[in-house]
């Protein structure tokens, strides 16, 4: 469903990301790690054309997202997003929030969007909080909303950009919670994290970046029982520990 | 429209119209100092403990930002001679006029500039042995410095268009001198584009500048 | 030495007579003194007082202008400014030249220089038709141009500081905006824009006070104004201080009022939760 070609990218004169190749199957999870600027998050975010790419090709359900005639606004709206500081527009309540793509983009009329917004409120456990702005809601709290404004739109996929790296620990469950319940639902998911508990239990494939590079793409099981690569030996060494 | 520029009532009057640019930039440069120096002063005194310093540097500056400079320099031009009891020059009273107001502007850049650094600086400061006078010395104000100076240049790009404002009281300025010429040789197109380009050329480049100093010094 | 310096507020409450005779009379002195107009007729407001023309309502008139011009201008200000404030944010590198070459041009030439311009210069460069039309035949010339002149001046200030609102928001609020599918203009509309125009209150309302003190420039062009009115009756009755008194204190009961009715706004937008932006 989501084909990553030979993805090469540069911020001037420094190659953020150099012939990265991946691909992504229907229902589908795969957990993408690393370190700080190994180009983890850039790489998501050139799967729904938020950041360009010079080389190499994205496609997403067949449509092409490097291509300049691609209508990237309608492609968008078929994929859900969630951001690592959680960006909820801090002027609009948690349902305000949910809605909005859902009338704008999609052109659901209020009752519905509102009536839709509720049942996914309801799936993440926040129900009561409807009607308070972002501001009001803990880091955990925000982070759901985001989730359920990100399924509001009905994706074929969702892009998950370091979830959990901005809560504290003791939020960090609740929202793995939602997520492997997504997963176990049968979404295809594309998720970079550092939770390697979250990666044993959903995703079918690890992959792991290393300054710009995918060194190693493997199946879970042989991702952390048997990594071939010393690079990724020594991540897992280092973050397993915790 | 342009075809007709007359270029000679330009050239033909450049001595007039640089005495009139000498005039803005003494202006503009007494104000300046004047109005940080005394502006210092009452950013001191808003930021003391004692009650009426605060309250009164806070009663001046709240006056002379509410009030137009226009009306400011009438006062001082027509109010100020009846009070002290004979006539000062044209040019004393705008000087005294710009001054004053600009003070009060430059209060509060300062006051804001001294207040951007952080309480936890000024701990540090005294944590390590230093007086308060030490601290304020060593610790804030270098660094308040730092943060106004931008402002306080921006400030004065805007003091020196301020200046052609002394035409209400007939001070000859570098505006006033083009308009004076303007009026005296019926050509309003020239005089007036030609003050507008030079105003620009100068603006801009100041601006231009201090944006270069920004980038260079921005801590 | 001080000159004799003879002080006089009533004349500060001098007015034309009013058609009913029995008008409402301020308590104080009986009428004595002269009250001639150069009709000779009453006046109200009976204080005794050398009322050789009616200044209370040139005051008032003055005051009037001023705040009419202001707002007007401000009409134009605020959405002019806000467009090009936008222009100054968006992709497109021609559209973000326009604008910036804007804001330029109207910051780095004093407003005095652009009012001559306006009202001496503009008529002469338009097609004939254009330029005699506005010298002879529009009515009230010199505040239209005003108005315009003022408006185009803190348009461009006001396009700053919608720029900066706008830079101030973190990319990731735009990325998530186009991430749920939002167009461009949606993503303004509905996300930037909103959070913005929030942020700027604060230098928004300076702008605003900026705009009723600069209106006093207007004098020069003909504009009967505050400044000019007080100009005025310090020139009839040399009453120089009392009149410029009462022009400061209007002045400051102006800013009095932008600056509250400001913090009303402020307080119905804010969002639930968030301390107030620029507090006391």
């Amino acid at each position: 469903m989501i084909k990553v070609e030979n993805v090469s990218k540069w911020f001037g004169d420094f190659q953020v990301l150099d012939d990265c190749s991946t691909k992504v199957d229907k229902g589908e999870v795969i957990v993408i790690c690393g370190p700080s600027g190994s180009g983890k998050s850039t790489l998501i975010k050139c799967v729904n054309g938020l950041e360009p790419f010079r080389d190499g090709t994205i496609t997403v359900d067949g449509i092409s997202v490097g291509d300049k005639s691609t209508d990237l606004p309608k492609l968008r709206s078929r994929i859900g997003m969630v951001f690592q500081n959680f960006e909820l527009f801090p002027h609009m309540t948690a349902l305000q929030n949910i809605c909005l793509s859902q009338m704008k983009v999609l052109g659901r009329d209020r009752d519905e969007a509102e009536a839709r917004g509720m049942k996914l409120l309801e799936r993440v456990d926040l129900v009561e909080h409807a009607h308070k702005h972002p501001v009001q809601l803990s880091g955990g709290q925000q982070q759901r909303v985001a989730i359920a404004r990100a399924l509001a739109i009905d994706p074929i996929a969702m892009l998950f950009d370091e979830p959990t790296s901005a809560l504290d620990p003791e939020m960090i469950n609740e929202v793995l919670e939602v997520m492997v319940e997504l997963a176990q639902e049968g979404m295809t998911m594309i998720v970079v994290t550092h939770e390697m508990g979250f990666a044993r239990k959903v995703a079918h494939r690890v992959a792991f970046m290393d300054e710009g590079r995918i060194v190693e793409e493997a199946p879970a099981d042989a991702f952390f029982t048997t990594p071939r690569q010393e690079r990724t030996q020594l991540f897992l060494s280092k973050i397993l520990q915790h | 429209m342009f075809r007709d520029f007359d270029f000679q009532v330009i050239f033909g009057n450049l001595d007039i119209l640089w005495d009139g640019m000498l005039i803005t930039l003494l202006l503009t440069a007494v104000a300046i100092v004047g109005g940080i120096l005394f502006g210092t002063v009452l950013a001191l005194m808003r930021l003391s403990k004692y009650m009426v310093l605060s309250l009164v540097a806070g009663r001046y500056v709240d006056a002379f930002r509410s009030t137009p400079l226009i009306l400011v320099i009438f006062w001082f031009y027509f109010a100020v001679p009846i009070v002290i009891g004979r006539p000062i020059g044209g040019l004393y009273s705008v000087l005294i006029a710009f001054t004053l107001f600009e003070a009060a502007y430059y209060c509060e850049i300062i006051r804001a500039g001294i207040q951007s650094v952080t309480r936890a600086q000024f701990s540090a400061g005294l944590a390590l042995g230093l007086t308060n006078r030490q601290t304020m010395g060593y610790v804030i104000l270098p660094q308040a410095f730092r943060n106004m100076v931008p402002v306080l240049l921006t400030q004065a790009i805007v003091l020196f268009q301020d200046t052609s404002l002394v035409y209400v009281v007939g001070l000859k300025d570098f505006l006033t001198a083009a308009d004076l010429i303007a009026v005296r040789d019926n050509r309003v197109v020239e005089l007036y584009f030609t003050a507008a380009v030079v105003y620009f050329v100068l603006c801009l480049t100041a601006s231009l500048w201090v944006r270069k100093l920004q980038r260079k010094y921005a801590i | 030495m001080a000159m004799k310096y003879n002080w006089d507020w009533s004349i500060l409450l001098c007015r034309l007579p009013e058609a009913d005779p029995t008008g409402a009379v301020e308590p104080g002195m009986p009428g004595s003194g002269s009250t001639e107009f150069g009709g000779g007729m009453g006046q109200t407001f009976d204080t005794g007082a050398e009322c050789a023309q009616p200044y209370f309502d040139w005051i008032v008139s003055g005051l009037g202008w001023t705040v009419v011009v202001a707002i007007c201008a401000w009409v134009i200000t605020f959405s002019l400014g806000s467009v090009i404030g936008v222009s100054r944010t968006v992709e497109n590198k021609t559209v973000r030249a326009i604008a910036t070459a804007y804001v330029e041009m109207f910051r780095n030439v004093p407003l005095l220089l652009q009012m001559f311009i306006w009202f001496f210069v503009v008529p002469e460069l338009l097609p004939e038709d254009a330029g005699r039309w506005l010298k002879r035949d529009l009515p009230f010339p010199e505040y239209w141009t005003a108005i315009v002149c003022l408006g185009m001046y803190h348009a461009s200030r006001t396009a700053e500081q919608v720029r900066a609102g706008i830079e101030s928001i973190p990319t990731g609020q735009t990325h998530a905006g186009l991430a749920m599918g939002l167009t461009q203009t949606q993503v303004y509309r509905y996300v930037l824009l909103p959070v913005s125009y929030r942020i700027i209150i604060p230098p928004l309302t300076s702008d605003f006070m900026g705009i009723f003190k600069n209106s006093s420039v207007a004098l020069t062009i003909g504009v009967m104004e505050l400044t000019a009115q007080s100009r005025q009756i310090a020139e009839y009755t040399f009453n120089i201080f009392e009149v410029f008194t009462l022009a400061t204190v209007l002045y400051m009961l102006v800013t009095l009022i932008v600056v509250t009715i400001m913090r009303f706004v402020e307080a119905k937008v804010r969002i639930p939760g968030t301390i107030a932006l620029g507090g006391d």
